[in-house]
């Protein structure tokens, strides 16, 4: 019996290792911007109206604006809160988005100039729980900047990103079982190749549905935004906060909304997968991705967000449930086939 | 005696009755499809709204086009032919202004050269459009309409002395004019 690992014959280059990291910063910090502008005029056109589009051609520019904005405000820190933790939430939150992207598959190993280059940041073998890993520290992140900027909105948002994460965290990762199992490999390259004959989202389409639901939950977008429920929360954990660190909480929500649609697109959409040349496959990747996100968006202009108990009986009774049943079936089906 | 008159005997009339039709109850496997469905429905619903389009009129390039009563700036008139005012500074349009904006001093016509058609004619005519609540009574009031409610609504200023409009400047038309609604918009 083979053991459930990607392959680790084939080694890079450290050279090769940094421009793709580099490339990968690059690209994913044009996009992140461009996603802030798009979601609002996205939500515009799904309210009857243009959105955003005075700053620059089509308003393209607004996220620069918004960036200068929030570079040069005043970092205000209040009184009561804990200094060194209140600085680190934010961080913690970009550094574990980013870090996640690295194991997004873009494409296969192909050849670029004659080097054969892995076209991801790293094939890791146990891709995965690396995801799950850093989507955990990711909410460190919330949970500390809530609780260290002494406030009690802060706190009570932090308290429910907390209660969140606990619920959605064990139907996603129950979710993605299914096409672990089929695809019989934890790196996510291995999962996408075998893809090849049909994509995940037909044998697994209940997988896809729990993951996406628990995909919002993680993301805290809507209708599970309830960690910055601004209605009641005024702003959750990020109420005290000000400037670009606000701005990195903002930054990392779209972040994770990018990872989260990046995984959704690699497990169940076949990733890289599409007709034409080798050179087209990250670009079918970020079609797939954009169009994931583009739900997000949709979502977010349609439902209103779940009261809290809801939230959790959604969590408990309905998608954990659901997801343990599709692993169970699977299970039986990989076994017997 | 009908079912509803047997339940509810003490009322008189069964026709008060109002059945309430109450939907299935939420929860379990039912609950949860149905919710599934509604939340399809929703989707179709919002995609709706990105098909027909944008309704909003960007308002500086763009105005909103106004009805032909619409009660804007207020305009003087003259007569078309010789060119004289009809306003003969009668002053009836101040007395019937609820806002007290209307300044009308009435000067006698001196006849080699005349400025209204009447005896006298208004020396100064001002109104104080920070004051005015466009009302329209000044039109009403008017015996010789000489003075009418425009189209124009962009009034706003930096100073207040600007918005008392001068004889002048109520005989001028408008700088820019305002679109009017096409009929049964």
């Amino acid at each position: 019996m083979t053991l459930p690992l990607a392959s680790t014959t084939y080694v890079e280059a450290t050279w090769i290792l940094i421009v793709k990291s580099v490339v990968i910063f690059a690209v994913i910090f044009s996009i992140v911007p461009l996603l802030t502008v798009v979601e609002r005029k996205v939500l515009g056109r799904f309210q009857a109206r243009y959105g955003p589009n005075r700053v620059g051609p089509f308003g393209l520019l607004q996220p620069l604006a918004d960036a200068v904005k929030l570079i040069s405000k005043e970092g205000f820190r209040p009184e009561n809160a804990v200094p060194f933790l209140w600085g680190a939430g934010p961080a913690i939150v970009v550094f574990t988005g980013i870090a996640t992207l690295a194991i997004l598959p873009w494409g296969p190993v192909q050849d670029i100039g004659g080097t054969p280059v892995g076209l991801y940041g790293i094939d890791v073998p146990i891709g995965v729980l690396y995801f799950f890993a850093f989507g955990s520290i990711a909410f460190y992140g919330l949970l500390l900047g809530g609780w260290a900027s002494g406030s009690k909105y802060s706190f009570l948002g932090a308290m429910r990103s907390a209660a969140q994460l606990i619920s959605y965290e064990i139907s996603m990762g129950l979710a993605l079982l299914g096409a672990i199992m089929m695809s019989g490999s934890l790196s996510l390259v291995s999962v996408v190749e075998a893809q090849g004959s049909l994509w995940y989202v037909v044998p697994q389409f209940a997988g896809f549905l729990v993951f996406m639901v628990a995909g919002f939950a993680e993301a805290s977008r809507a209708p599970f935004d309830l960690p910055e429920a601004d209605a009641e929360l005024v702003a959750g954990y990020g109420t005290e906060y000000g400037g670009m660190r606000y701005g990195s909480y903002a930054m990392a929500e779209y972040i994770e909304m990018f990872v989260i649609s990046g995984i959704a697109a690699t497990f169940f959409l076949g990733g890289w997968m599409g007709p034409g040349p080798g050179w087209l496959d990250p670009i079918w990747m970020l079609v797939k991705v954009l169009a994931l996100i583009f739900v997000f968006f949709w979502i977010r202009a349609t439902i209103p967000r779940v009261r809290y108990d809801q939230l959790m009986s959604l969590g408990w009774k309905v998608l954990l449930p659901l997801a343990t049943l599709n692993v169970v079936v699977t299970a039986i089906l990989v076994t017997v086939t | 005696m009908s079912a509803t008159g047997e339940r509810f005997p003490y009322l008189k009339d069964a026709g008060e009755v109002v059945e309430v039709q109450r939907g299935p109850k939420p929860g379990g496997l039912g609950g949860a499809y149905r919710a599934f469905g509604e939340t399809l429905r929703g989707l179709k619903t919002t995609m709706a709204r990105v098909i027909e389009g944008p309704v909003t009129i960007q308002y500086p390039e763009e105005k909103t086009p106004v009805y032909p009563r619409f009660r804007g700036r207020h305009k003087l008139h003259r007569f078309e032919d010789t060119g004289l005012e009809k306003c003969v500074g009668c002053s009836l349009c101040a007395a019937a202004c609820p806002a007290d904006c209307i300044r009308v001093v009435a000067a006698e016509n001196d006849p080699a050269n005349r400025v209204s058609a009447g005896e006298r004619y208004a020396a100064v005519y001002e109104i104080n459009m920070a004051r005015c609540i466009f009302c329209g009574y000044c039109e009403v009031a008017c015996p010789f309409d000489a003075i009418t409610m425009g189209h124009e609504y962009e009034l706003a200023d930096y100073n207040r002395e600007d918005l008392i409009f001068t004889k002048e400047m109520l005989l001028a038309e408008p700088a820019e004019r305002t679109p009017l609604r096409r009929e049964g918009e």
